[in-house]
């Protein structure tokens, strides 16, 4: 009996070994899978598995020169080090540049502009970085000052995804990858549900996108967890600038993101679950989808006669904040093209409010 | 009180217009000083505020309007149907029995006065399972709850409706509360039970003679299921359980309120004082919890919110199962005839291949790493281990338990 209790409290002075190695002593557990693992498998584990997206993907190929979407936060530091590392790793062949887009917001974009510019001296990466001042003659801080703190993350979030084509075009790059993780694309899988986009629905878990346009980007973070990308950025000692925006306290990817919080707490997987199955949905082919065109003053991507940036840079220009916000007939905020369709499927469907009912 | 005029032939008996006519202004100027909202539809009764500006009366009608059109616009009900109707003793079943007897009631009425009576009037039976010796339900209050029901179901006649209530338990050889307590994942026992209880109503039908099962599900009720089978990585099979008909079962599953919100059925509930049980709230620490209490929060913020996810769910595409085959609607109305009566456009849809435990159809990813194992091992293949293999991935992690461990449920499935 004595013999088992000494043995047993061996046991527990003994520290844990990583259960990948068993070699080294446990340093985390790790949130995707909550295995007791050392800093280094971690590290291993986590490049490893980029790795392997990258190449099970075919995201990118020999020669090709890469734009790196470098805001300064944790996921485009992160992704930075990672490709660079990657890419000298395991030979890529790529030409990498770090591209950062200012949208003039004091107090938060410029000192987020500085952890780029390091980066740009710490990887030896080449950096852009494109402003909003320049390229619609419009900053954050006048956009908000204009429109309020309702809609304003609509309006960063188109000006931005236009002012990364554009700057990648500057620099001559033939694709944009960007720092968004698992966490992101699942939010982004919900939030579409609840909307009811579901155009966006049925292209937000494609890890490529714009494949058919001049300059397609992708996303090699989908299937890493963001609090995956904290631990290794605070392990490895990476310099990123850590403060929220400024602007964004009403966004309603809030309430998205509260929810996946506390579904990860219960089941880990649950995020990738979420992304497998935005994969999985079928969309009936009843049902009218957008058609790509461009947009007749700037001639960018878009399924209207004139793209999002136009129509909200008009509204800004014009003194008409709301414009290009919300349905037509008031309501909730959902899209002018989402009201267009969803009044036009109610005619032509029997059972008017849930869709059609494919036979 | 309708105003006639002198060419008015029906036999309405004259009444004291001007007084009545003095009446109506003097309440109108008095609404407009107190503010009284009248009804949008009707403009004569008092609006009410729990019924989004309608009078009871419109809205109630408003709801069964619903429940009808889902109904006759997709032939749940044939005359010659044996229907058995769920009946958990909540908000939402209650109405949707309620709506059941009301429609049977006005057809027996109808076949009373018509002279051929060519057509017979379907019949109703009513189904109450007893779960409260499978999970930690508290049992004491069981017998309060049959007798509600008993009592609630006796006072919906005529036509009279057979009560069957039956012990869960009583349908499996195997030990049922074993089963579900060996299951470790808090949100996988849920929906084993969940996945009993359908088999189980299959069961009471198949035993009984009945031919369709009515379930009491609301536009809630499949909101909630859109967003957990989402987050379950069921995203191939969401639409297969949210659709009006589901002819996966040898009864086919409808779901006649299906475009009621749960608030507007508790509502009714409260306004025609229709008895029901109390659902209590436990404590939920599983999925199945944490996305009610989300919709809930979604719901304050904006009360459409769940109409706008039965929408987005609603343009995913159904599967062949969730439509009648064509011979079963003889009885609709020729003007709706057409949009069931579908052109043969070729090579028929191959079946899909179920998950036994859930019934949900497997993606392609799943059936290929099926038939994978299956090649690799071939006829030395075990049964318990040809049964994991045949299962989806979310059943595999929830419900399954990790080793192949003997589980009592041989020959279950």
């Amino acid at each position: 009996m004595e013999g088992v209790e000494a043995s047993e409290k061996v046991k527990r002075t003994t520290p844990r070994l990583c259960s990948l190695c068993n070699q080294r002593k446990a340093a985390l557990r790790r949130p995707k899978t909550l295995e007791q693992i050392c800093r280094e498998c971690f590290y291993n584990v986590f490049e490893d598995e980029i790795h392997r997206v990258i190449v099970e993907n075919n995201l990118f190929k020999p020669g090709e020169r890469i734009a790196i979407g470098a805001s300064g936060g944790k996921d485009s530091t992160v992704l930075a080090y990672v490709l660079s590392e990657l890419n000298k790793r395991h030979n890529y062949g790529l030409d990498l540049f770090l591209l950062s887009i200012d949208e003039g917001i004091t107090g938060y974009r410029d000192d987020s502009l500085e952890t780029v510019k390091r980066n740009e001296i710490q990887y030896g990466l080449p950096l852009k970085i494109v402003s909003y001042k320049e390229l619609y003659q419009w900053t954050m801080d006048e956009i908000v000052k204009a429109i309020g703190l309702k809609n304003n993350c609509t309006f960063c979030g188109v000006f931005r995804r236009q002012a990364l084509d554009r700057g990648a075009a500057l620099i001559q790059a033939d694709k944009i990858v960007t720092g968004h993780n698992a966490d992101d694309i699942a939010e982004t899988v919900l939030l579409n549900i609840l909307r009811g986009d579901i155009a966006r629905l049925s292209r937000c878990t494609s890890i490529t996108t714009g494949e058919d346009g001049p300059i397609p980007r992708c996303k090699p973070f989908k299937y890493t967890y963001e609090k995956e990308i904290v631990m290794y950025a605070y392990f490895k000692k990476l310099d990123y600038f850590s403060t929220e925006c400024i602007y964004s306290p009403n966004a309603y990817r809030g309430f998205a993101r509260e929810f996946i919080k506390d579904l990860e707490r219960i089941r880990p997987r649950a995020i990738l679950d979420i992304i497998r199955s935005g994969e999985d949905f079928r969309i009936s082919t009843t049902t009218r989808m957008p058609e790509q065109g461009t947009c007749q003053r700037c001639g960018y991507i878009s399924s209207q006669k004139l793209c999002k940036a136009c129509v909200l840079l008009e509204g800004l220009n014009r003194g008409l904040p709301k414009l290009g916000i919300g349905r037509k007939k008031g309501g909730s905020g959902e899209d002018q093209e989402q009201s267009k369709w969803h009044l036009e499927n109610r005619a032509l469907s029997l059972h008017g409010k849930h869709g059609n009912v494919e036979y | 009180m309708a105003v006639c005029g002198s060419a008015c032939g029906s036999n309405c008996v004259p009444k004291d217009t001007e007084g009545e006519e003095g009446e109506r202004l003097k309440r109108l100027s008095l609404e407009e000083e107190s503010s009284v909202r009248r009804c949008t539809k009707c403009a004569e009764e008092e609006a009410r505020k729990e019924c989004n500006g309608l009078c009871a009366g419109c809205f109630r009608a408003y709801l069964y309007g619903k429940f009808k059109l889902a109904v006759t616009s997709n032939a749940m009900i044939s005359p010659t149907d044996k229907v058995l109707v769920a009946f958990s003793g909540g908000p939402s079943s209650r109405v949707a029995l309620e709506f059941i007897h009301e429609m049977q009631s006005k057809a027996l009425a109808c076949w009373d006065a018509s002279n051929s009576q060519a057509l017979p009037v379907f019949t109703v039976g009513v189904v109450f399972m007893e779960e409260c010796n499978i999970s930690d339900e508290l049992s004491d209050q069981a017998d309060d709850v049959i007798a509600q029901i008993r009592s609630i179901v006796s006072g919906l006649s005529p036509p009279s409706k057979d009560l069957h209530i039956v012990p869960m338990e009583s349908l499996f050889s195997s030990d049922l509360r074993k089963l579900v307590g060996s299951i470790n994942d808090a949100t996988g026992r849920e929906d084993f039970v969940r996945h009993l209880r359908m088999l189980s109503l299959q069961r009471v039908a198949f035993e009984f003679g009945y031919n369709k099962l009515v379930l009491g599900l609301s536009a809630s009720g499949i909101a909630r299921h859109v967003l957990s089978a989402t987050v379950k990585g069921q995203g191939y099979s969401l639409p297969a359980d949210m659709q009006y008909v589901d002819t996966r079962w040898k009864a086919p599953v409808v779901l006649p309120i299906r475009d009621c919100l749960e608030q507007e059925l508790v509502t009714l509930c409260n306004l025609e004082s229709l008895k029901h049980v109390q659902v209590h709230d436990k404590p939920c620490t599983s999925i199945n919890g944490l996305v009610s209490s989300f919709i809930a929060r979604l719901r304050e913020d904006n009360s459409s919110r769940e109409h706008t996810i039965l929408r987005t769910a609603g343009k995913l595409k159904p599967f062949n199962f969730n439509k009648f085959s064509s011979n079963q609607y003889e009885y609709v109305p020729s003007r709706l005839r057409p949009k069931f009566q579908f052109i043969e456009t070729g090579e028929p849809e191959s079946p899909e291949v179920l998950c036994p435990i859930c019934t949900s159809p497997l993606t392609a990813t799943e059936l290929a790493t099926t038939r994978c194992s299956q090649q690799m091992k071939g006829l030395n293949i075990k049964e318990m281990e040809a049964f994991y293999l045949s299962c989806c991935q979310s059943c595999h992690f929830q419900i399954l338990p990790k080793e192949e461990t003997s589980m009592s449920c041989d020959g279950f499935f």
